[in-house]
């Protein structure tokens, strides 16, 4: 259902702080979605390239709990197609470390089955706890 | 001396003189001149009264030159130059001081620094003015010689205005004809007029009209400029053709054209239909003659003498030993109408242009849709056609940031005119922003969506060929819709879009003319000299200018025209009296100035001496810093008025005072502080503006001096690039500074400062927060010792 978004200014906020962390313009965007049209993994995604530049433009902070930037593979394709020559790929990567301190549990440890434990790679452990030390 | 100057000065109904203590600054000048001057102080000097006293004093002998301390020069100077005329001086024994903006209104609220500047900027003036010389306008006399370059719709509009108007116009073109892109496109949006229809009526004027002499397939080999002055050679190529000039001889019988082996690629088919190597360019060619391309003619190929043409011939009209024309001839004003390029797609390798076979460009489609209606066309479309905008516009990798403003539209036209003709076909747009902003631009728009073409907004970012079916297919976000289309096309077309014509190139080299960031001709000023170019006698017309529709190059075109007629109805043209000249006594015959004259202006006379072209100075002054011996100058200018100027506003430092003196180009620094003036807004008293033509007029000696003379810094300002009256100016200021800076090093002179900066003239703030810093920042300087003073510069 589309809702109405208020404009304000934590979101513009928001905005400031992801273009000081990617240093990207993102107000430069022209939404012309060259990004989303190449990127291999568009398809895995939940909303395309372009949509996690517009939302951020407009501060809409619910940008934090898409899966598109956990999908970005950090190929670069939108990078090296863009016509304003923004990098898409720091963007996302702002968007990510933004969401990693929030230091949200994602897991806790205790759930973790024995088996599990002993099947995942131990990087795959480390990487939970990564909220603590990126 | 014997010299005696007349110093008015004007208390401009309070605005000076509620600030300025004008008694004092009476007293100061008569202690410092003593019976050198004369001075009044007077209510309104810009008055009728006040322009009668400075007459009648100049009448009543009582002096011969004169300083007016009162508004800004830009304000009054005029009305002050015709006051001396009225008197029977020369305007040019005249200098205003600026009392008004740079000291009463800046220094409101503190009287007391407000008429120190006062005194100082009075003594430069009165330094200064001591060593004016009487200048007088050259005249040069013009006829009504107009070169034409590029014969598309620009330079056909262009020519016709001025030969109805009884101008003696010649018209150049590359091509074999003239007719120009417009001889290429099938129709014109938003009206669907056909195009070659429209314009071939126009082309055969040119070919009749008495006062067209028209080169087509001739280049332009070299224009040596003087301004309002142009020798141009012209070399008509070899059309292999006889007899030159008449047509009777040869009879258009085909014959040749049917017998030639060769088949090529056809410019006005754009390759949808090949031609042969001797061809008559289009159906409604000027001139409508044969020519042979000997770039594929077989006879010119080494090791071969194909002449099956010349054989078949029943008039014997071919001639393969015909060799180029030379033609050389002076002009009094030139238009350069060398219009545009479409942007090169193969340069974008993602297009897959040239790569695969059904992606052609817009120009391309032109053709096809031109033939599409015929029982047989030449190329088919299939069922499903794309039309990709942006091709080459608004696209920072290519580095091309501007919208060729044409795309859109003619997008629109051709999905229209296939959509018409073939109502099956499905059509898509894919766009990034459809700007429809002229006159029935959106109607016709409308009446696309309404026919039933599919806009999409969205930018394709994939193609890719099938290897059997050679469809073409395309990846692209649905920006609107957030869905990402993967699908076939049958052909797609690319809108790309346009670029400075590349035969532009020597052109615009002969005559020294500037471009714009977006590449394309610079005019003289955006807003009010749109088809002037900073080089006097030359316009521009149509798109070399700047991407444009027909219309508006037409309007452009006839803007061209008329600019001409007001240049040449001068009859005359004078030569503003602020140029360089060499001293011949003291110039050593080293070249080093030839170079350092963007403008040709300068070359070696009979005595080996440099010698200064009036006819092509433009008076900015940057040759003076490139001479070793001081033999060049600058009058109005004079490195003595100068360094009079920079003694007298100096002199009057106290020990404990700071000074920063600001060489202020006279178009945008100057008027910078004109206008902080006008708004009262302050900045600080340590600040001595001295008007220059350019910052290139500061040389490294003028620097130095001023260091030896008292200032504790220099802000040398000229106009933001884009604004230079002169082009070059700022950067032979950038390479002085760089010396001067070094030689400060070099003599023991702590800290930085000398700044450059350049303005635009809304650039008050900036203004204020330079001077600001560069105060701060010298605040901590030692003082310079007069040891190091001395050792700056020999000049005492």
């Amino acid at each position: 259902m589309p809702k109405k978004i208020k404009l304000t200014d934590k979101g513009a906020e928001f905005l400031k702080q992801i273009e000081k962390l990617s240093g990207e313009t993102i107000t430069m965007c022209d939404q012309c979605g060259t990004c989303s049209g190449g990127c291999p993994f568009v398809e895995e995604m939940d909303i395309t390239p372009s949509q996690i530049m517009r939302k951020t433009m407009l501060g809409q902070m619910d940008v934090l709990d898409s899966k598109t930037m956990w999908i970005c593979a950090s190929c670069f394709t939108c990078t090296v197609r863009c016509p304003r020559i923004l990098d898409v790929s720091k963007v996302s990567e702002a968007l990510r470390q933004t969401k990693l301190r929030q230091a949200i549990d994602n897991i806790d440890i205790k759930d973790i089955s024995k088996e599990d434990a002993e099947e995942l790679p131990s990087i795959a452990v480390v990487s939970a706890f990564r909220k603590f030390t990126s | 001396m014997g010299k005696k100057t007349g110093v008015y000065l004007c208390q401009c109904g309070g605005n000076i003189s509620n600030t300025i203590d004008l008694e004092k600054v009476q007293e100061h000048i008569r202690k410092e001149k003593g019976e050198d001057v004369e001075i009044k102080i007077f209510s309104h000097m810009c008055s009728g009264a006040g322009q009668k006293l400075i007459k009648d004093d100049i009448e009543s002998g009582v002096f011969d030159r004169v300083v007016v301390a009162a508004c800004s020069p830009q304000f009054h100077e005029k009305t002050f130059k015709a006051a001396m005329v009225k008197g029977g001086l020369n305007p040019h024994v005249l200098e205003i001081a600026n009392l008004r903006e740079h000291c009463s209104w800046t220094h409101k609220t503190e009287p007391e620094i407000a008429t120190t500047k006062a005194m100082d900027v009075v003594d430069a003036s009165i330094a200064k003015v001591e060593l004016n010389i009487p200048l007088t306008e050259k005249k040069m006399q013009m006829g009504e010689r107009v070169l034409i370059i590029g014969g598309g719709i620009a330079g056909i509009q262009t020519a016709l205005d001025l030969a109805d108007t009884g101008k003696e116009v010649t018209l150049v073109e590359k091509l074999p004809t003239i007719g120009g892109k417009m001889a290429v496109l099938t129709k014109t949006f938003p009206t669907e007029d056909c195009s070659a229809c429209i314009i071939s009526p126009k082309m055969s004027d040119v070919q009749d009209h008495p006062n067209i002499t028209l080169y087509t397939n001739s280049e332009i080999e070299n224009i040596q400029g003087h301004r309002l002055h142009f020798k141009a050679t012209i070399r008509n190529k070899a059309r292999f053709i006889k007899p030159e000039i008449n047509m009777d001889e040869c009879l258009a019988c085909e014959q040749c054209v049917q017998a030639c082996p060769v088949s090529t690629r056809n410019y006005w088919e754009q390759g949808v239909i090949d031609r042969k190597a001797i061809y008559i360019p289009a159906a409604l060619a000027i001139p409508f003659r044969y020519i042979i391309d000997p770039e594929t003619c077989l006879n010119f190929k080494e090791g071969q003498s194909c002449s099956i043409c010349a054989d078949i011939c029943p008039q014997k009209v071919i001639a393969f030993e015909q060799e180029d024309e030379i033609i050389e001839k002076v002009f009094d004003t030139i238009v350069v109408a060398t219009g545009f390029d479409i942007y090169d797609a193969t340069e974008k390798a993602v297009f897959g242009y040239g790569k695969y076979k059904n992606v052609v460009t817009a120009l391309e489609m032109e053709r096809i849709v031109d033939h599409i209606s015929e029982p047989e066309p030449p190329r088919e479309v299939g069922n499903r056609v794309a039309f990709i905008q942006c091709v080459g516009s608004r696209d920072e990798q290519i580095g091309r940031e501007y919208c060729s403003r044409v795309c859109c539209m003619y997008s629109v036209k051709l999905a229209s005119l296939l959509k018409a003709a073939k109502p099956e076909t499905d059509i898509y747009v894919f766009y990034t922003d459809l700007r429809a902003f002229g006159k029935g631009f959106e109607e016709y728009y409308k009446k696309a969506q309404k026919m039933g073409v599919k806009f999409v907004r969205g930018k394709p970012s994939h193609f890719t060929e099938h290897p059997f079916t050679k469809q073409v297919s395309i990846t692209v976000e649905d920006t609107l819709s957030r869905q990402v289309i993967e699908s076939d096309f049958d052909l797609v077309v690319l809108a790309n879009g346009m670029g400075l014509s590349k035969a532009t190139d020597p052109i615009a080299n002969f005559l020294k003319l500037a471009k714009s960031e977006d590449g394309f001709l610079k005019e003289a000023h955006p807003k009010y000299k749109p088809v002037d170019t900073l080089v006097e006698g030359v316009f521009i017309a149509g798109t070399a200018q700047g991407p444009k529709d027909i219309p508006d190059t037409v309007a452009q075109a006839s803007a061209a025209a008329s600019r001409v007629m007001v240049t040449l109805a001068q009859k005359e043209f004078s030569i503003d009296p602020i140029l360089a000249f060499v001293d011949q006594d003291k110039c050593d015959g080293c070249k080093l100035c030839i170079d350092n004259c963007p403008k040709n202006a300068i070359s070696m006379n009979s005595n080996g001496k440099a010698e200064v072209e009036e006819a092509l100075c433009l008076g900015c002054g940057s040759c003076i810093a490139s001479c070793p011996t001081e033999a060049l100058d600058l009058y109005a200018y004079t490195s003595d008025q100068i360094y009079a100027s920079i003694d007298a506003m100096l002199s009057n430092k106290n020990e404990n005072e700071k000074r920063i003196l600001v060489f202020a180009d006279n178009n945008c620094t100057y008027r910078v502080a004109d206008a902080l003036g006008v708004r009262k807004m302050k900045y600080t008293g340590e600040t001595r503006i001295l008007r220059m033509p350019s910052s290139g007029r500061v040389t490294l000696n003028l620097m130095m001096y001023a260091f030896k003379k008292g200032a504790d810094a220099i802000l040398v300002g000229d106009c933001e690039v884009n604004n230079l009256r002169v082009p070059w100016t700022s950067e032979v200021a950038k390479k002085n500074i760089e010396i001067a800076k070094a030689r400060l090093i070099e003599s023991g002179v702590p800290g930085d400062r000398i700044y450059f900066e350049e303005f635009n003239a809304g650039a008050l703030q900036r203004f204020v927060d330079t001077v600001t810093k560069i105060s701060e920042s010298i605040k901590g300087f030692e003082p310079i010792t007069s040891e190091v003073k001395e050792g700056l510069c020999q000049r005492k």
